[in-house]
Order: structure tokens, then sequence, then C-alpha cells
């Protein structure tokens, strides 16, 4: 079983990232769990998802409290928080960053990531350039990053699952699958 | 056709795969997208249903309740305080014989002002006459709303479909929605016995003399007995054409136990796991799920406990001033039988949210074995003192 949390902040997505990527698992026959943290989003604040991914049925319903890998769809959020809580070790970092992933300081025990979803997001004018949208491009980075699968069925999930502008959004995904390199 | 649903939208699945006729709903955190994606179903006409906006839950109530009078099917849901005002109304949906199916998000009691599950308001309901399913994935919901008409409208009975706040309703799962025709092939169109229409006159609900109303009441006992075996047998047959069996309890790993947990809920599933760790450490523990609470599988229950040395019930809820109320109910199926009587130790936890882990169950397996017999009535977990 593979365990992800997501960090971001409300109003970008990060829910909706953590269910197109549980879209895109079960279409490879995978079985998926997918929710976010129990609470009420606020626009702005910190916002937790999470994901399970396993072969066989997952019966586990408690919150996941030691995740295999962590992705920080908000940058800001590395110095707020710690996104590091819990994480295994061994575990990657994703962040959502313009900068070299040796610019953040983290424990050695864990590897980090960074792909720039941002500048991918306002590239193909998804959300505005105050607010971009970056969830569709971080999770075509995390499914490469990660090795989870290829960029075809994260395209049709996108396809399905996103209302607005999925072909934007799909092209935001290939380019950071592209960009990405397998890191795990 | 397999799809990545939320909890609440398995409900509005069952309800549209179940060709609900009337819906009557108000929304309510965190039940709201079960009200949302039914209101869609009906505006694009994938579902064929009336959708009846109200003020209130009461009105819900009333308006499902009018409906299945008029002889429709009915769907509604709510959550909490909505199902609490809905309690008059639930005494009458049962006892006018209207076999509505509602879902209901359990979500803990204000005040203290909470979203978050623990089981106490379908448990208040639990003398209302209603059958109660609770349920531990979407697929389970999704399925059991499509078998809750079918028992209901066979016994003319209401049922409830009941799921965890978050760890259910807000959480993706893979659903397997079956074909609508092979569903219709299981679930007949709802004809009641006799129904409200002005070409064939009846009084519904009226006054009932002392001479009358016992007998009505046998009846509705009478019928509730019946619900374990239709419960089975429908059951059974929505194995035979989906593959998965809807049955009164789920016993995982009990036939050699030395410590069986009754659970129900979420809890029962992460339970599976507290179950297959404590194995791997040597501990043959087993997991005894009640998936349907009214009527009590009695028989069920009096079958599988006593194969254990110990039974460790876990409730999510407290009947104030008694105990855990699953605990309650597993003592009493268990009290004056001739087979052997495992002690039943109880464990409240999980209220209001706070999360029911494996290693919670490691630790109750724990606390249950070092001792012979339970030296007080509610050990609480994880409670701050």
């Amino acid at each position: 079983m593979i365990e992800i949390r997501f960090h971001g902040r409300g109003g970008q997505g990060t829910v909706v990232a953590s269910k197109v990527l549980a879209d895109a698992l079960a279409k490879e026959g995978n079985y998926v769990q997918a929710y976010p943290e129990f609470g009420v989003e606020r626009r702005g604040a910190p916002v937790i998802a999470f994901i399970r991914i396993d072969d066989k049925p997952i019966y586990d319903k408690s919150r996941i409290y030691a995740p295999n890998h962590v992705v920080v769809v908000d940058p800001t959020l590395v110095e707020a928080i710690d996104v590091t809580e819990g994480l295994k070790e061994g575990g990657l970092i994703i962040i959502n960053s313009e900068k070299n992933p040796a610019s953040f300081e983290f424990p050695a025990k864990y590897k980090v990531a960074t792909i720039n979803a941002t500048g991918i997001a306002v590239k193909h004018k998804l959300g505005s350039m105050a607010a971009p949208i970056v969830n569709t491009a971080i999770v075509g980075a995390v499914v490469k990053m990660l090795g989870l699968t290829k960029i075809e069925p994260l395209l049709a999930a996108i396809k399905e699952g996103v209302p607005t502008r999925p072909e934007d959004n799909m092209a935001a995904a290939e380019e950071a699958y592209e960009l990405a390199e397998k890191s795990v | 056709m397999k799809k990545v649903i939320m909890g609440n939208h398995a409900l509005s699945w069952g309800a549209q795969l179940g060709r609900a006729q009337v819906i009557a709903a108000y929304p309510i955190t965190p039940q709201t997208q079960v009200v949302e994606l039914l209101s869609e179903m009906c505006a694009s006409k994938t579902l064929d249903a009336k959708f009846i906006k109200v003020e209130s839950e009461h009105s819900a109530m009333a308006a499902c309740i009018a409906a299945s009078i008029a002889g429709a099917r009915t769907f509604t849901a709510t959550s909490a305080q909505g199902l609490a005002l809905m309690h008059e109304l639930l005494h009458w949906a049962s006892g006018g014989r209207n076999p509505v199916v509602m879902g209901n998000i359990n979500r803990a009691m204000a005040p203290g002002w909470s979203i978050w599950t623990d089981q106490n308001d379908s448990l208040s309901q639990r003398d209302t006459g209603w059958i109660q399913f609770y349920c531990s994935s979407n697929q389970e919901v999704m399925d059991t709303v499509v078998q809750a008409f079918r028992v209901s409208e066979e016994l003319m009975i209401p049922s409830m479909v009941i799921l965890d706040a978050f760890a259910l309703s807000h959480t993706y799962e893979v659903v397997d929605i079956p074909d609508q025709d092979k569903v219709d092939g299981y679930l007949p169109p709802f004809k009641p016995p006799v129904r409200l229409t002005p070409s064939d006159p009846h009084a519904f609900g009226g006054l009932t003399s002392p001479e009358h109303y016992f007998e009505l009441r046998y009846k509705l006992q009478k019928d509730m007995e019946k619900v374990p075996d239709l419960v089975e047998e429908t059951g059974r047959e929505y194995e035979k054409l989906f593959g998965r069996y809807l049955g009164q309890v789920e016993d995982y790993r009990c036939d050699d136990a030395e410590i069986i947990f009754v659970t129900s809920g979420t809890a029962g599933y992460t339970a599976r796991v507290g179950v297959d760790q404590l194995r791997q450490d040597g501990i043959k523990a087993g997991n005894l799920r009640i998936k349907m609470f009214r009527p009590f599988p009695f028989a069920k229950v009096r079958e599988i406990l006593p194969r254990a040395a110990k039974v460790a019930v876990v409730d999510r809820n407290i009947s104030y001033g008694h105990h855990g109320v699953f605990y309650q109910e597993v003592k009493s199926a268990l009290y004056g039988r001739d087979h052997d009587r495992p002690p039943v130790f109880g464990y409240i936890t999980g209220l209001g949210g706070r999360d029911i882990m494996p290693e919670t169950f490691k630790e109750m397996a724990r606390m249950t074995l070092a001792k012979d017999k339970p030296e007080e009535d509610i050990t609480w977990m994880g409670v701050k003192r």
C-alpha cells in the first residue's frame, strides 16, 4: 500500500488533485481511497488531502498518519507548517516550486523533488495569474515522479472529471509529466 | 461500470438505481452532496423523480410519507440534528407502514457543535420502528439502498441506510455501479397493497381506539421479525446477480477466535486490519461487524459470539446513564440462553469523530485478554481525563 498526503490551500484544487489521481489509478485496476482532511474548508487556509493506493481492497478507514510521500501544492506551506510530519524514511517530498530541490532544507532521510506547476498552470491559463489552479499539473508530475502510472489514464481521468477546460488541464498535466523525472 | 465516488454520492446512485419516484430533502452538512447529486439527476432526467424542496427535515419526512401513501417510491437523506427534527415523523412512517428509504450520515449531536462522526443521532432513533443498516464502504452504501427498497416495500417498514460522516460520506472509493436493467430485475416497481387515490378513497392514520391499536403494534413487530430472513434471502439473490452478498452481519476470522470484536460502520472495516495485525502477533482475533442493527441480528450474534473466549464490543456512541448501545444489545442477546456466554467487555471510543485506528483494536485486545472478566461496563478508549 502507498499512502500520500497533499498539502495545499483552500481554493487551489488540492482535494480535486487527490480525486483525479484516484480516478486515474482506479482505471489501472488499483484499489484507491481518497479523502480530504475531515473539516470545514476555507479559501486560503491550509488544507490536506490523502490517498491510499493498493492492489487489494483497502479496509483501513482511519486517517493517514505516516504517509510514504507528501505533495506540497503551495510552496509557502513549507515555511508555515511541518510538511514532513509522520513522513516515512526515504519518502519523497514533491514541491510545487521553480527552485532547485537542493534549495529546500529537509532531513537527509527524505528526498525532495520540485516541479514548477504554477508556471505550467499560468502558461495554460488555468485559474488566474494571482490564483492559478495548479492541481492537474502537480498530479502530472506526481504520477511520473512516483512511477504510479503512465500519462494516458491520468489524461482520461482529467477529461472525465475536470469540468472546467479539460483540454487545457490535460495539456498542463502532460507538460508536467514530460518535465518530471522518476524519483523513487 | 466502475467509478470513484464519495459515500454521499453512493447514496444518490443507490436512489437512482432504485428508481426513486419522489425525493424530498433538506441539506445539512455532511449530507449535502447526496441532495446535490440527486437534484442534478432529477434535472438531467437520468432519474425520473419529483424533487420536492422543503424548508426543514420535518417537512422532508412529511412529504416522503405523503408520497409513499400515494404509492410512490420515496427517498431522503439527513444527518444529526436534521434526523432529530424528523423524530415525530419517523414514528409516523413506521406506524403508517410507509416504506420510505432514508440515508443518514452519522454525525455527532450538538452541542458542542460538531460535524464529525458518531452514532448517537441514529441510535437515538432506535425505537422508532425503522430498519437500520450501518455501512462500511461506499459500495455497500449503494448496494444497500437498492436492497433496502426491496426489503422495506415487501414488509412495508421504512429503512435507514447509515454511514459515518467524512470517514465514508466524503471518502472516495471505487464503486461498481451495476446496469440499470439488471437492478430492475432485482427490484420490481413499488406496488403497495393500498394507496391514497381519489378513485378508491381510504383514510390513513386515523383515530385508532384501544380496540385496534395494540394489534397494529403487534403486526409491526411480527413483520419486523421477518426482516432478518428477508435480508438473508434478498442479500443472497443480490450476490447471485451482482457478486456481492448483503447480509445482517459480517464475520471475519471468527471461527477459531479467542477474542471477537463487535463493531459497526467504518470501524467495522478498520477492525479487520487490527484483527490481521493481531493474528500476525499470534493473537487469534476475529471481528463480527453488525451491519443490520434493527431488527437486531439475534440469531447471528448467538451463533457466532460463543465461539470466542471473550467478546469486546466497540461503541462509537453512548446511552447516558447506561452504557454503549451495542454493548447493551449484545449482552441482552446472550443473556438467559443455554449456550456458553463469553464475558463481554464494553469499549467506548471515537465520539465526535475521534479516529479509530488498527492500533485501537490492538490496544483493546491487550486490555481484554489481560482480565478474566470486565471490571467495569465502560472502558473509555482515548479519552483525555
